[in-house]
């Protein structure tokens, strides 16, 4: 008895550990639907393998969907014979045709949708179809992307995840594992050097290098669903809705007129529309960036308005520029000039509004902008020169005092020669 | 009519008496002299500190939103408002200095040695001083270099055992460093340090003025051997004529450093930004700052920065305490503080190199 | 040598070094004097400060119209809506940093570098940035719209 009696105390606390744990185990195992199905293929190598950890990333699996919700079958039977069984509904690997269907089945029911999600579209099956993708789908075709392909499946994350596959920061990626590979796209009639141009273009480098989700990927151009290219006589639409100023000052140009006569692609003409880069005043010019020389002949009126749009634009970065390099002088000698340096930036703004205008193609409009940073620039180089006037006059006062300081420096020399002699 | 105003106030004070200690008043002359005058050029520097400080109270106003922009409006808008900031940093940092080699040549030059103990210590206490001026100037224009400065010593501060987080708070006026930190910096460089600064210097004067001027030990037995070998000058007129050379000479390179390198304002602090990558202390802090970076992060179970703290507090400590170190008859001892004196003067300008230099 | 010679240079000298000191002094203090002097009058300009400007003069803006004006070291937007109550903000957009403007027929704060909006109290409402504009405070001295920054601690 004593001996029991010295054993109690941790016997007990043994048995309440354990009673704790039990109960612990079944409130995490509450609420997760059986899914025997991982069992087996949790083990299984590919292209039967869906480990434990990789489904548990799955946003449907975490809704409490099973592998089941997709592939049928019965997913609390331990049996695989019976939990395969067609009987309960088993469909085994799903066709490559079934899938728009498949996921259209839940994802364009609104009623279901909005017991997960209200605010989540159900248009996406309906967006697909009108997509090159859907259309060609239609007719057969099953190299075309479908749900899956992009989405990725069995470990499908939400398109805010940083790491799905259509995650704005992803989506150029995901689109390029097709339309980058010249082999897979042989056949089709159009080229594959879209992705490549884009990394090296201006937008990529916002989103992917800079983190501005705010720039265009694929999607944001061409839809995601219901993907396709916008069409020559509406690209400007689409790159209005950022660059809504420029596509303003186009609309009402001469150019908007000539481009729809010819069937050319508005902004892209100049701008490309996959590798696009930032814009240089030599696009202006006569070099291997001009643009307009690619229309224009040498000499024409529009040549000479050109030139004059150019030249417009090299004075005021000109005087933009020895503004501020007066002015870093003057603040690396010490003066103190910020007010001067910020105002540049209104000078600054004003070359940027004047690259603006150039699109109206107008240079009674663009000399408007330029004049008014004109005068801002010329104001803060006066006072970059007044800067360097006070600094010299620093410098003299300066030299004055030395002088006086040498002079009594000699003359506590000489006294103190004079009393010690 | 000066002659009568001396008369005037000799009647009334007997300023012959006064006076009478200073016109005796010598000054050992001999290769190592040129050292006394570091002395009288940081007393003087701190004059200048003063007046150029009591002139930049007219126009700065302490608190976060106008401190930066009283400073701009002195350097940009106060007449010749740019000269007195700038010779107030110039000299903050030239006074520094030469408080330092001050002290090392008093080290070197042993002469802190009996009776000179608590001139000694006035003295090291005033150095402890115009390094806290140091600090609590730096942070009173309110730019970002200087509050994320300011920041990284008050926490370093904190790291104090005991004591130090109680001290980092009052420091601080909080638990960060805010606009109260601004204001309570002010009040400690424009009315507590002063204060303890001019009792402290008051002592450190008058004991040299009684003790006499020390003299190198050798220097010192040879001339007790044979008392005509001592050569020495008046303190007034010779000595001081010679000071105030040196102190126009001040002037003059205060005036330079003015004119031709301005001392620049900064960009305002904003609290809600991250710190500048590799921000550093002022230089004379940087050698204590660099050597804190070099210990590991735990030193057996102590945290890496807390030693270096506690060692610095204690070297301090010894500092003060050195005269006592040493006794009148020649021993190791006297060796062991030379050859420490010489490793100090090496550590600190040392540190303070690569600290400038390392990123 | 006699003491009549000894004595002829010495008063020279001793005056040719009183002047080069006496006048030396006189100079080199000039010199320190001088600035000090000057430092220790105003000048005219009473600067109100980086927190606080003159945005405009009553009457300045239309109802329903917008000014740009300088506010420390970055541009302001200073609004006056269509009932009469003036709104501030600054300037500077938060996507890539330009200058917006107000647009009185949206009667929204709009950026045209890439078409982004705030709505009246300085939140982006719509396009690339991601966060709302600083707002300020605006209150009238007398014929003066002042613009304050908003009290922090």
């Amino acid at each position: 008895m004593a001996f029991l009696r010295n054993k109690l105390r941790p016997f007990s606390a043994a048995c309440v550990g354990l009673a704790g744990f039990v109960v612990l185990a079944a409130c995490l195992g509450y609420g997760q639907s059986k899914n025997s199905c991982l069992d087996c293929h949790g083990a299984l190598p590919d292209p039967l393998g869906v480990s434990q950890e990789k489904f548990s990333q799955d946003i449907h699996a975490q809704k409490g969907l099973t592998c089941a919700s997709c592939h049928g079958g019965d997913p609390t039977s331990d049996d695989a014979d019976k939990a395969m069984s067609p009987k309960a509904g088993w469909k085994g690997k799903i066709d490559r045709k079934q899938i728009p269907q498949l996921c259209g089945s839940c994802h364009s029911d609104p009623a279901y949708i909005r017991q997960f999600n209200p605010s989540l579209r159900t248009d996406q099956l309906d967006q697909y179809r009108t997509s090159v993708h859907g259309k060609r789908f239609a007719a057969g075709d099953t190299k075309v992307a479908v749900c899956t392909d992009c989405h990725s499946v069995h470990d499908l994350r939400a398109p805010s995840d940083l790491r799905s596959t259509v995650n704005p920061v992803n989506v150029a990626n995901t689109c390029a594992r097709c339309h980058a590979d010249a082999s897979y796209m042989q056949g089709y009639s159009i080229p594959t050097d879209q992705f490549a141009k884009y990394s090296t273009s201006v937008h990529h480098e916002a989103l992917a290098v800079r983190g501005d989700l705010s720039a265009p990927t694929c999607t944001t151009c061409h839809g995601n669903h219901g993907a396709a290219p916008p069409g020559v006589d509406k690209v400007q639409n689409v790159c209005s809705n950022c660059h809504a100023f420029q596509a303003q000052m186009y609309e009402k140009s001469t150019h908007k007129k000539a481009f729809e006569a010819a069937f050319l692609p508005g902004c892209v003409v100049c701008h490309s529309n996959h590798g696009i880069k930032h814009p240089t005043d030599a696009m202006l010019g006569t070099g291997p960036d001009a643009v307009c020389l690619r229309c224009h002949n040498p000499g024409d009126k529009c040549d000479q308005a050109r030139a004059g749009l150019l030249s417009s634009l090299r004075r005021l970065d000109d005087a933009n520029k020895s503004a501020d390099s007066l002015l870093r002088v003057a603040e690396s000698s010490g003066m103190e000039v910020s007010e001067a340096r910020l105002g540049q930036d209104q000078a600054r703004d004003s070359l940027t509004k004047a690259r603006v205008t150039i699109h109206s193609f107008r240079t009674d409009l663009v000399d408007q902008d330029i004049q008014a940073g004109l005068k801002i620039a010329a104001q803060n180089l006066q006072a970059g020169k007044d800067a360097m006037v006070e600094r010299n006059y620093r410098r003299l006062g300066f030299g004055i005092s030395v002088i006086a300081i040498g002079i009594v420096l000699a003359g506590l020399r000489l006294y103190i020669k004079k009393i010690e002699s | 009519m000066f002659a009568a105003l001396r008369r005037w106030f000799d009647e009334r004070l007997d300023l012959d008496d006064l006076t009478a200690p200073l016109r005796h008043k010598t000054v050992p002359t001999h290769r190592l002299s040129y050292w006394y005058f570091l002395g009288g050029i940081t007393l003087f520097l701190f004059v200048i500190q003063v007046l150029t400080g009591i002139l930049l109270l007219l126009y700065y106003r302490p608190g976060a939103n106008e401190a930066f922009e009283s400073v701009q409006y002195i350097m940009t808008r106060g007449r010749f408002g740019w000269l007195i900031r700038s010779i107030h940093s110039w000299s903050a940092n030239l006074m520094i200095f030469t408080a330092f080699a001050h002290m090392f040549s008093v080290l070197f030059l042993k002469a802190y040695r009996k009776p000179r103990e608590l001139t000694w210590i006035t003295g090291v206490l005033l150095l402890f001083l115009v390094m806290g001026f140091g600090f609590s100037g730096y942070l009173l224009p309110w730019n970002t270099l200087a509050f994320f400065a300011t920041k990284v010593g008050t926490e370093i501060t904190g790291q104090i055992p005991i004591v130090g987080k109680p001290m980092m708070i009052f420091l601080r006026g909080g638990e960060e460093v805010t606009g109260a930190t601004l204001t309570r910096f002010f009040g400690f460089h424009v009315a507590v340090l002063p204060g303890i600064a001019t009792v402290l210097l008051l002592l450190h004067v008058l004991l040299v003025q009684r003790l006499g001027m020390s003299v190198p030990p050798k220097l010192d037995v040879q001339w007790t051997a044979d008392p005509s070998a001592k050569r020495e000058m008046k303190f007034f007129p010779n000595f001081v004529l010679r000071e105030l050379m040196a102190w126009y000479v001040a002037l003059g390179v205060l005036g330079a450093l003015a004119a031709v390198f301005p001392w620049n304002l900064g960009v305002k602090a904003d609290p809600f930004v991250s710190a500048p990558a590799g921000i550093k202390p002022e230089w004379y802090f940087l050698f204590m700052f660099q050597t804190l970076k070099l210990i590991p992060s735990k030193v057996w179970f102590i945290d890496g920065e807390v030693l270096g703290v506690i060692a610095f507090g204690l070297i301090g400590l010894l500092w003060l305490l050195l005269p006592f170190f040493e006794s009148d008859q020649p021993s190791h001892m006297k060796r062991w503080i030379t050859g420490l004196s010489v490793f100090a003067l090496a550590y600190v300008a040392g540190m303070s190199v690569y600290g400038l230099l390392a990123k | 040598m006699s003491a009549d010679q000894l004595s002829q240079p010495e008063p020279e000298r001793r005056r040719v070094v009183g002047i080069f000191l006496g006048g030396g002094l006189l100079a080199s203090f000039a010199c320190f004097i001088y600035p000090v002097l000057r430092y220790l009058v105003p000048p005219a300009v009473v600067d109100l400060g980086g927190d606080e400007v003159v945005a405009a003069k009553l009457g300045d803006l239309k109802p329903n119209s917008g000014k740009i004006f300088r506010f420390g070291s970055r541009p302001g937007l200073l609004i006056m809506e269509s009932d009469g109550t003036y709104r501030a903000f600054s300037a500077t957009c938060t996507h890539l940093g330009c200058t917006v403007q107000y647009r009185n027929d949206l009667r929204e704060i709009w950026c045209a570098c890439h078409n982004g909006l705030y709505d009246l109290n300085g939140r982006n409402v719509s396009g690339p940035p991601p966060r709302p504009l600083d707002v300020f405070d605006v209150h009238l001295r007398g014929d003066d719209i002042v613009v304050s920054r908003k009290r922090e601690a």
